[in-house]
């Protein structure tokens, strides 16, 4: 076991998750799941929101195995590990907000850190705008760190708490091997309360079994090696240390290798799958995203993992994305491939505004 | 008497922060920081083998106290 637990803290360790997931996402692009959108947690969250009708918008509801697996595998690790450990308390509110946020400032750019690396592996520049946005916000965010933000301690929490969002996982996925229909509309035909997309990116995906077991692979994985995108960005300009980009370098060149051999690889700025090249708000989108995430301390994905840690704060931030996604529909925050959707902007501005003002007023003295 | 940090219940990387703020104040010598989570364990771990500091890692009570040493 304590080789185990070396070799996933070692570089090759991230760096063998980064492959794993370079690998498999693309494959679950090709085995059905949207272009450069094998693995996107912002996204399949935001079909989560549709399926379970938090939005209407008919294209991109769908509940995703994958971000069931992601919570599932991450909380098996954590329990052959003895890693898990219930708790929370950390300002749970703002973390609401700031995964609401972020989510928000993620459908602008259409996609989270994950989809961005997959997005430049397929070609798709757009993305390196969304990426460098991502970077300077989570620049932000270390100036907010450096000069004293905290949301406070989380503290330790009843044993069954840190089970409850794994168990909302397993719900999610009776949702989808059921699929209830037991709402009607006013003339008596069966609707929802489960909505799936007829077509679409929400009608587009994998087998499901496929799905749930590669997902719990990366969970498995990413909880062993704490593989985080936004960490990885941070501790470059923070400590100068590039242990968690290795995990992501990992990503981008199996999956640039991945779909040079499947066929996936198309490069440029306009036309390309699911994304618009709106460069301002690719760019101020993402600098909403990481801000929020570098606030929250980590990504939409390694929240997930330390929800199956059993972290309530992160199962909060990542309720708050649910959440914001459907909102980000409901209010036509979500950019389109024609482009930013009409409140867009205005709801990055309003996001960067609330984490700013967090920025400055969320201090204490640590000692 | 080495002085004391207590990085428990502390998100992602403000363990990290505390100890490295600590390490540039200091220069050398010994401090503890006091930690709740491998993760920040491990953090601490890469960041004290970057900068030279020795460490010394007990486990105890579900707490982990890591001991931070430079000469």
């Amino acid at each position: 076991m304590s080789k185990a637990v070396q070799f996933f803290s070692s570089r090759w360790g991230i760096i063998s998750a980064g492959l794993f997931v370079g690998i498999f996402a693309p494959l679950l692009q090709h085995w059905g799941n949207p272009k450069n959108m094998g693995i996107c947690v912002a996204c399949m969250e935001r079909d989560i929101a549709g399926a379970l009708g938090l939005h209407r918008a008919a294209l991109v509801q769908h509940i995703r195995p994958e971000i069931v697996g992601f919570v599932l595998g991450a909380l098996i690790a954590a329990i052959l590990f003895r890693e898990f450990k219930p708790r929370g308390g950390s300002s749970p509110v703002i973390r609401f907000f700031l995964g609401f946020f972020a989510m928000i400032g993620a459908l602008v750019f259409l996609g989270c850190p994950w989809r961005a690396l997959l997005r430049l592996a397929g070609g798709d520049w757009n993305a390196i705008v969304g990426l460098a946005g991502l970077a300077f916000g989570i620049w932000i965010g270390i100036l907010f760190l450096k000069s004293g933000y905290t949301l406070g301690r989380s503290t330790k929490a009843g044993g069954f708490s840190g089970l409850v969002f794994p168990i909302v996982m397993i719900v999610l996925l009776l949702f989808l091997l059921f699929a209830p229909q037991f709402g009607r509309t006013p003339e008596g035909t069966p609707t929802g309360p489960i909505f799936f997309s007829q077509k679409g990116p929400g009608s587009q995906h994998a087998p499901i079994v496929v799905s749930l077991i590669i997902a719990l692979c990366v969970g498995f994985l990413a909880q062993r090696t704490r593989l985080c995108t936004m960490g990885a960005i941070r501790d470059v300009i923070l400590i100068r240390n590039t242990h968690l980009l290795s995990g992501i370098l990992g990503i981008v060149i199996a999956a640039f290798m991945m779909n040079l051999i499947l066929g996936q690889f198309k490069a440029g700025f306009s036309d390309q799958p699911i994304a618009h090249a709106n460069h301002l708000w690719n760019f101020l989108g993402m600098v909403l995203a990481g801000l929020a995430f570098a606030l929250a301390g980590g990504c939409p994905g390694r929240q997930l993992f330390l929800s199956g840690e059993g972290d309530g704060d992160a199962a909060i931030f990542a309720t708050g994305m649910i959440v914001g996604a459907g909102f980000a529909h409901n209010f036509s925050m979500a950019s389109s491939p024609a482009g930013p959707g009409a409140y867009g902007p205005a709801s990055v501005i309003i996001g960067l505004i609330f984490c700013i003002v967090m920025g400055f007023t969320m201090r204490e003295k640590i000692s | 008497m080495s002085e004391k940090i207590d990085a428990r219940g502390l998100s992602c990387p403000q363990p990290v922060i505390v100890t490295d703020r600590k390490m540039k104040e200091l220069g050398r010598g010994v401090f503890e920081v006091l930690v709740d989570t491998e993760t920040a364990k491990e953090n601490i771990t890469r960041l004290a083998q970057q900068s030279g500091w020795q460490l010394d890692v007990n486990e105890e009570f579900g707490d982990i106290r890591l001991v931070l040493k430079k000469v």
